[in-house]
C-alpha cells in the first residue's frame, strides 16, 4: 500500500475529506458572520445556535411530518431566516446606535435560550439522521472512497459561498449591500431602504447558518449542543481570517478544516486545538488577520 | 463617621452573621462568584474589555489549587496562592495575545483562548478529565484552624473575600484605575496623553484573572473539587451576565448580580431542570434590551434624579 510519512494514503485522503467537510462548515458560518457583521456591526454569537436550529428543524420534518431531506433542505432555512428576520425585527434594532458589545452580549442570551429550549425537549445526546438514498453509498476513486455525501456537503456549500460571493459583488442588490455598509446614511439619502435591508441581511446570515445544519444533519448526529461547540471554532476562524472580505473567510474556513483534518492524521491530541494554536500565533504576526484591514 | 463607611460596616455585619441565618456553603457560593465577579468587573465596567474566557482563571486555579493541596500535600493557604499566582500567569499569557485587539475581536479570542485551555484540561492527566479533581482536603488553617469545619472555612472566605474587594476597591479609586476608566473613555486620547495603554490593559488582565483565579481556588476548596464546569465558556458566559445584571462600572453590582444568579441558580436547580438556561438566557436578553445600567446602576440613576429634583 502506498504511503505518504508512514500513513497510508487511503487514511491521509479520507483525514483530507472529513477536513474539508469541516473546513465548508466554517467557511458557510464564517461567512454569515462576516455579512451581518457588515451590515449590522453584531457578532452573531447565536449564529452556532441557528445552525442547530436548522439541522433540528430538518429532524423535526422527517421524524413528525415526514418531509425528506430535500425539501428540508429548502424549508429549514426558509424557517430560520423568517426567526432571524423576527430577532432583528423585535430586539437586535435596538441595538444600533449602542457599543457592539451589546449586540454579542444580547446574541450570547439567544443562543443559551434556543440550546436551553432544545436541550429541554431533546436531552443532549445525538438523534440520528439517515442519509438520503440518492446520495448514500461511495464513489471509488481508485485509490479511495470517498462517500457520496461528503462530497456533496463540499459541492453545496462550495456553491452556496460562491452564490453569496457573486451577489453581493456583482449584482445590483449586492452594490446596495456594500453602500449600505460603507455609509447607511448616504445610502438612505438615495432612497434606498437600508432598515430592510439589515432586516434581510440578518435573515440571510440565520437562513445560511440553518442551511449549514441541514447538511450537517446526516453528516454528525442532530444534538442541541452541536452548535455551541462548533461557534467557538469559527470565531477563531473569522479571526484567523478577518472580516474584511468574503473570499477570505471562505478560503480561511476551508484552509482549516483542511489543517485540522491532516492534524487529526499526524497528531491527534492536538486536532481539537490546532485552530486555536494558529489564531495565537496569527495574533502575533498580523493581529488584524490574513484578510483583514487594520481599523 | 461617613455615611459611606456605615454602609460598608453595616455589609460586613451582615457578612459576619450570614452563616447563622442562612446555610453557610450557599453563602460561601455566593462569595467566590461574587469575587469571580467583582475581579471580572475590574477589567469590563472600568477597563472597557469583555473578556469572555474568564472561566478558564477560574478554573484553572481550582486545578492548580486542587493538585497542589491533594497531590502534592501543600498546607491550604500555599495552595491557594499557587492557583492564583497559575492564573494570572496564564491571565499574563492570554491578556498578552488578546490585547492585540480590541472591542468584540478582544472578546472572540479571549474566548477561543479560553477555549483551548478547556481542551487541555479535559486530556490533561492531572486534572482527572470529565470526572474532575475530587476528594481535595480542606486541611487547616495556619496548621490549627481546622476548616473542615463550615463555620471555620466560612470566616476564612469571607476574610478572603474582603481581603479582595479591599484589593478591587483601592485599584479603581487608585491613580491607576483613573488611567484605566481613561482607557474605557477614550483610548486614543489616553494614548496621546502618553500613557502606554498596552501595558495598562495588560496589567488590569493580569489582576483581574488573579482575583477570578482566587475565586476559582476558593470555590474549589469549599466543595473539595475542581471539575471542567469550572473552565468552560458557559461560566465565562454567567459572569457577563452578574456583572451586567448587578451593574456593571459599580462597586457593589457584581455583588448583587453574583447573589441573585447563584441563589436563583440554587431555587431553580431542581425544580425546572434545563430550563435553567434558558432562564439565565432570558435575563440576559432583558438586561441588555432594558436595563443597560444593571440593578446597582439603575439605582444610582434613580438616587441621582431624585436629588437633581430637589436641588
Amino acid at each position: 500500500m502506498t504511503e505518504i510519512f508512514g500513513i497510508p494514503i487511503q487514511a491521509l485522503m479520507g483525514q483530507l475529506m472529513l477536513g474539508l467537510v469541516s473546513g465548508s462548515f466554517y467557511a458557510m458560518l464564517s461567512l454569515g458572520l462576516a455579512v451581518i457583521f457588515g451590515m449590522l456591526n453584531i457578532i452573531n454569537f447565536a449564529h452556532g445556535a441557528l445552525y442547530m436550529m436548522g439541522a433540528f428543524l430538518a429532524w423535526m420534518g422527517l421524524e413528525y411530518l415526514g418531509i425528506g431531506y430535500w425539501p428540508s433542505l429548502a424549508l429549514a432555512p426558509l424557517a430560520v431566516g423568517v426567526f432571524g428576520v423576527v430577532i432583528e425585527r423585535s430586539m437586535l434594532q435596538w441595538l444600533y446606535k449602542l457599543d457592539h458589545l451589546y449586540g454579542l452580549l444580547l446574541t450570547f442570551g439567544l443562543a443559551l435560550v434556543i440550546e436551553g429550549l432544545f436541550t429541554n425537549m431533546y436531552g443532549v445526546s445525538g438523534q440520528p439522521y439517515t442519509i438520503p438514498e440518492e446520495l448514500s453509498g461511495a464513489f471509488n476513486l481508485g485509490f479511495m472512497f470517498l462517500p457520496k455525501y461528503r462530497a456533496w456537503v463540499i459541492v453545496a456549500s462550495l456553491a452556496v459561498c460562491f452564490l453569496t460571493w457573486f451577489v453581493i459583488e456583482k449584482t445590483r442588490l449586492g452594490a446596495y449591500l456594500r453602500a449600505a455598509t460603507e455609509n447607511p446614511k448616504l445610502t438612505q439619502a438615495f432612497g434606498i431602504n437600508v432598515p430592510l435591508m439589515v432586516m434581510l441581511t440578518y435573515g440571510f446570515g440565520a437562513a445560511l447558518a440553518g442551511f449549514a445544519g441541514v447538511l450537517a444533519a446526516p453528516a454528525i448526529q442532530v444534538s442541541s449542543l452541536m452548535g455551541s461547540n462548533l461557534i467557538i471554532v469559527v470565531f477563531a476562524v473569522v479571526v484567523i481570517g478577518g472580516m474584511g472580505s468574503i473570499l477570505g473567510s471562505i478560503l480561511t474556513g476551508l484552509g482549516l478544516g483542511v489543517i485540522e483534518g491532516l492534524t487529526k492524521v499526524f497528531y491527534p491530541e492536538a486536532s481539537s486545538t490546532v485552530v486555536f494554536i494558529i489564531m495565537a500565533i496569527v495574533l502575533m504576526i498580523r493581529p488584524a488577520g490574513l484578510f483583514g484591514k487594520e481599523k | 463617621m461617613s455615611r459611606r463607611a456605615i454602609a460598608y460596616l453595616m455589609l460586613l455585619a451582615a457578612g459576619l452573621a450570614a452563616p447563622f441565618f442562612i446555610y453557610p456553603v450557599l453563602v460561601m457560593k455566593v462569595l467566590c462568584f461574587a469575587l469571580f465577579a467583582c475581579a471580572f468587573n475590574l477589567l469590563l465596567g472600568y477597563t472597557g474589555l469583555l473578556s469572555f474566557g474568564h472561566a478558564a482563571f477560574f478554573g484553572a486555579a481550582a486545578y492548580v489549587a486542587g493538585h497542589a493541596i491533594k497531590v502534592w500535600g501543600l498546607p491550604t493557604e500555599l495552595g491557594l496562592l499557587a492557583g492564583t499566582i497559575a492564573a494570572g500567569a496564564l491571565g499574563w499569557a492570554v491578556g498578552s495575545l488578546a490585547i492585540r485587539r480590541t472591542g468584540i475581536y478582544f472578546a472572540m479570542v479571549t474566548l477561543a483562548l479560553a477555549q483551548m485551555i478547556y481542551f487541555f484540561f479535559l486530556e490533561a492527566s492531572f486534572t482527572g478529565g470529565e470526572d474532575g479533581l475530587q476528594g481535595v482536603p480542606r486541611g487547616a488553617l495556619l496548621g490549627f484552624i481546622d476548616l473542615s469545619n463550615d463555620l471555620n472555612l466560612y470566616y476564612f472566605v469571607l476574610a478572603i473575600f474582603v481581603f479582595a474587594f479591599w484589593l478591587i476597591y483601592r485599584t479603581i479609586h487608585s491613580p491607576f484605575g483613573q488611567i484605566l476608566k481613561a482607557i474605557r473613555e477614550n483610548e486614543p486620547r489616553a494614548i496621546s496623553l502618553g500613557y502606554d495603554v498596552a501595558k495598562y490593559k495588560l496589567l488590569a488582565f493580569v489582576l483581574s484573572a488573579a482575583l477570578a483565579g482566587l475565586a476559582g481556588a476558593t470555590k474549589m476548596l469549599v466543595f473539595k473539587f475542581a471539575t471542567l464546569t469550572d473552565a468552560h465558556w458557559h461560566l465565562s458566559g454567567e459572569v457577563v451576565l452578574m456583572t451586567i445584571l448587578g451593574g456593571m462600572g459599580t462597586v457593589f453590582g457584581p455583588l448583587v448580580g453574583s447573589s441573585v444568579i447563584v441563589v436563583l441558580q440554587n431555587e431553580l436547580a431542581d425544580k425546572v431542570g434545563s430550563l435553567v438556561t434558558v432562564i439565565m438566557g432570558s435575563i440576559f436578553v432583558i438586561c441588555v434590551l432594558l436595563f443597560r445600567r444593571g440593578i446597582v446602576g439603575e439605582i444610582i440613576a434613580f438616587y441621582k434624579r431624585m436629588l437633581g429634583q430637589k436641588a
